[in-house]
């Protein structure tokens, strides 16, 4: 799917995505010669349909992770069904993470639990973020389009 | 209005990317799977003829000769595979090559629904309520290509794949491993096993699937004193529907006792480990799985890698 700005004839560019909640999404697009913005929603069951494809809309921003969907969609997963390790030496400098953020961390079912807090780690090391907060968390969010986690 | 509308690949420019995404899960399945030498998936177009058994005596066996042996439990909502071979799962490590699979104590390599979910749970997906009808097809395909594709199989001789009853779950799995050296398709005696699986041979032929065989389950019955072999059915169904298709009769392997107390305890293993005399049960399987590889070594030859696959 594609957004023509018919009046300027050019294709309007993905600029972000959002989750509003009840399942929609949200696609921004935005032409690039007149500046016009516009948002298209998918409805929940869309939105559904296009993960169970395991792509994501706006283009993948991190390297799908394994059992992503599995993981990220079952609903009655076994607690100690995965062990997710963090490599023993990490790419960049540990990040540290708040006690908010812990916290929160807390309320991911442990079923997803170490690959979520894996992503939030592997996106803060790529901007060179040191702390993980609750507002880093809701910045990943939104920039790698972490629905349901 | 007359406005100026071109086509989507006119203006479409690298963004979201949705075709290349998914032409980029179908390889990942496809780079997992160059190191398995010849995939065997067993079929059957009714539920309750033993196919998840015949599986894992299959595994069992080929392991036992020396081969790597891999079992993927494609019944997602039904898996046995697993408990018939004795692996509950202590968590599945999330490695660097990616899921590594449990292994069973005769080195069978096994991923499995059944080492995800909570004990007794029903398989249900994160959804819209009152509308999980319409995609959970999708995400159980998803969930399919992802036990393909992240699971760390590492190299193996053989990957056997169970399926769950009926025929669509064949054309996913075919449409995702295209290379697939066989299928087997699980039958039982009398009419209404014939019925379906000469829908199941039905579909594997339209969808040009290189059927290796049929294997009749519960041909009869062991007596448990004097071992004797007793049929409980006229039979000639499978012989039958094989003539009619084209395909051999791989074997035929009656109920045993032993074998289903060995199934309960999560014991096919041993079970399998054990002698046998000549035309025992144990026997039977272990010429039902020599005449298998066979069979797949001579459709390998017939549609080696990179061709039709079928």
């Amino acid at each position: 799917m594609k957004f023509l700005c018919v009046p300027c004839d050019r294709q309007m560019t993905f600029e972000e995505r959002q989750t509003p909640g009840d399942g929609t999404l949200a696609a921004v697009f935005r032409c690039p010669k007149c500046e016009r913005m516009t948002a298209m929603l998918a409805n929940p069951m869309e939105t559904q349909l296009v993960s169970s494809l395991g792509v994501k809309v706006g283009g993948r921003t991190v390297p799908q992770a394994e059992f992503e969907g599995i993981r990220g969609g079952v609903t009655a997963g076994r607690d100690d069904a995965f062990e997710d390790r963090e490599p023993a030496t990490p790419p960049a400098g540990p990040v540290r993470w708040s006690p908010e953020a812990v916290e929160r961390l807390g309320l991911v079912p442990s079923f997803v639990r170490g690959m979520v807090k894996k992503i939030y780690n592997d996106y803060a090391r790529e901007r060179g973020i040191a702390r993980m907060t609750p507002a880093v968390m809701d910045q990943a969010r939104s920039d790698l389009g972490l629905e349901g986690m | 209005m007359n406005l100026k509308i071109r086509t989507y690949n006119q203006v479409a420019e690298a963004e979201s990317n949705l075709p290349d995404q998914v032409a980029e899960a179908a390889r990942r399945v496809a780079v997992r799977l160059h190191t398995v030498q010849m995939t065997l998936a067993v079929m059957s177009g009714k539920g309750g003829v033993g196919k998840s058994m015949v599986s894992a005596l299959l595994a069992a066996s080929f392991a036992r000769r020396g081969m790597k042996t891999g079992l993927l439990d494609a019944d997602l909502n039904g898996p046995s595979t697993a408990h018939l071979l004795g692996v509950d799962g202590d968590g599945l490590a999330v490695g660097p090559e990616g899921i590594e699979p449990a292994r069973s104590s005769g080195d069978v390599r096994i991923m499995s629904m059944s080492l995800i979910l909570d004990q007794d749970a029903a398989l249900s997906w994160r959804e819209p309520r009152d509308s999980g009808y319409i995609w959970r097809g999708a995400q159980e395909r998803r969930a399919l290509r992802e036990f393909l594709a992240d699971t760390a199989w590492g190299r193996l001789d053989i990957m056997v794949i169970d399926l769950p009853p009926g025929g669509p779950r064949l054309a996913d799995l075919h449409a995702m491993v295209p290379d697939l050296t066989g299928v087997v398709v699980v039958t039982a005696p009398g009419r209404s096993a014939r019925d379906a699986v000469a829908r199941s041979l039905d579909l594997a032929r339209a969808r040009s699937a290189p059927v290796a065989g049929l294997i009749e389950n519960m041909s009869g019955v062991v007596c448990s004193e004097c071992g004797e072999i007793t049929r409980v059915h006229e039979g000639g169904e499978a012989d039958a529907l094989a003539a009619r298709f084209g395909v051999p009769v791989l074997g035929a392997l009656p109920l045993d006792s032993g074998l289903a107390a060995a199934a309960d305890g999560g014991r096919v293993e041993d079970w399998t480990d054990r002698k046998g005399a000549a035309g025992s049960v144990r026997d039977l399987v272990r010429q039902l799985a020599l005449r298998t590889e066979e069979e797949l070594q001579r459709l390998r030859l017939e549609h080696p890698r990179g061709g039709s696959g079928g």
